[in-house]
């Protein structure tokens, strides 16, 4: 699991480990069913040690990981800041975009359209340099088939941000009005 | 955004607008939108559907009137000229390009490319030569006294844009340019429009293809009317095409 994405659910506010597993479940949906809740608790741990994250035992409660309140530490809440800012292309990671646009907007840490649109930059520049290759190609070439699909990609890439953009900018005029 | 000259732009508007409707039901299509484009410059403007791009090109090219704001193109302002004028500066100052090609389907290449230049009165001999070397340009002689039905796609915009050239424009504008053709046809264009770049030809895009707005010097996001955001796509590659196709770590 994501240590990003697992951190940036924890941006808003502390959470139950099965507070934040439900967190990751309206998230992703379907694409999230594959998840592991045992992969979660094993990053939660793993990030306790790193010191960016506080577990803590609730009184009276039985000592087990979904019964623990979750948080961010100082150090914490600076790696969710940088995760926002990071431009995660050209490993194209869906899911963890689509997470950091839901946490920066549920915790107010960053505009998602701003993320958007950095990334579009960033994707378009990468679009810019694929695209001019294939046009120097001669046609047909076995690179200019490789090529093309480097440019599909990016385009369709660039296409789902455009819904990204749309859904998010919808979001927040329904909100301000 | 630096002040800069005004003589060094080709196209500039300010406060441009264009409203439909009223009251309850009035849509404001471009909303206040500042464009400044440079001489041998190409621009992308992207967008979805219904964010007023193609309205904002027909208003450009004098093919629409705007609500407010001014359009500024070769030292004259489109919204203060009579029609007359307007429809003289069209056919002299500005070449088109569309989705659809909108080619006479029952003239050839060649008949098609220099039927401007006959309405613009130049010789029949002048207007055929200038015709014919542009198809050459654009790859297309062996093409000439084809009709647009016996041309693919790609060849047919091809032959447009020749005939959006014929007029030698200030700037050309083209509307969703690759919305009719598939990949291969979309490269032959775009290899197109970066030769007339090359040869120093300010070009206006709009589009909601990533593919053809990637190709520009700059590319504006416009978004319910209005401009967004800015890329510019200047500059050298980074050099990192592997890593896009899985052969980096």
């Amino acid at each position: 699991m994501q240590q990003g994405a697992v951190l940036a659910m924890l941006a808003k506010e502390p959470a139950h480990g099965y507070q934040l597993r439900a967190r990751l479940r309206e998230a992703l949906g379907p694409v999230g069913e594959g998840m592991n809740d045992g992969q979660i608790y094993v990053t939660l741990t793993r990030l306790e040690k790193a010191g960016l994250v506080t577990a803590e035992q609730e009184p009276g409660l039985p000592d087990r990981p979904d019964r623990k309140v979750y948080g961010l530490t100082a150090a914490g809440q600076q790696r969710v800041t940088e995760w926002l800012a990071e431009v995660s292309w050209p490993k194209p990671d869906l899911a963890e975009f689509h997470l950091k646009l839901i946490a920066a907007a549920a915790a107010g840490l960053a505009d998602p359209v701003t993320i958007i649109d950095t990334q579009r930059r960033e994707l378009l520049r990468r679009l810019r340099d694929a695209q001019r290759a294939a046009m120097a190609e001669p046609d047909r070439s076995p690179a200019a088939l490789l090529l093309e699909g480097i440019v599909l990609s990016l385009q369709a890439d660039l296409h789902w941000l455009e819904a990204c953009e749309q859904n998010w900018t919808h979001q927040k005029e329904k909100h301000e009005s | 955004m630096n002040t800069i000259d005004a003589g060094a732009y080709v196209l500039r508007t300010r406060g441009l607008r264009k409203e439909y409707g009223r009251e309850a039901g009035l849509v404001r299509a471009v909303d206040g939108v500042d464009l400044e484009v440079a001489q041998g410059e190409t621009v992308a403007i992207m967008g979805p559907s219904g964010c007023g791009k193609s309205t904002l090109l027909y208003l450009l090219g004098g093919l629409d009137r705007a609500s407010g704001g001014e359009i500024w193109l070769d030292g004259q302002d489109l919204t203060q000229m009579s029609e007359r004028a307007l429809a003289r500066l069209r056919r002299d100052a500005i070449g088109f390009v569309f989705q659809a090609f909108q080619l006479m389907d029952e003239l050839t290449a060649v008949e098609n490319v220099e039927l401007p230049a006959l309405l613009a009165s130049r010789s029949p001999r002048a207007a055929r030569k200038r015709a014919l070397d542009l198809l050459e340009q654009v790859g297309l002689a062996d093409r000439a006294r084809f009709l647009p039905t016996q041309l693919s796609g790609g060849q047919r915009q091809r032959v447009a844009v020749a005939r959006a050239l014929v007029a030698d424009p200030l700037v050309v504008l083209a509307d969703e340019p690759t919305g009719n053709l598939d990949s291969a046809a979309t490269v032959e264009v775009l290899r197109l429009f970066d030769q007339l770049h090359t040869a120093g030809q300010t070009l206006v895009i709009v589009t909601h293809d990533p593919r053809v707005a990637a190709t520009a010097d700059r590319m504006i996001s416009m978004r319910d009317g209005a401009f967004t955001d800015q890329t510019m796509l200047q500059g050298g590659t980074s050099g990192r095409l592997g890593s896009l196709a899985g052969l980096e770590g």
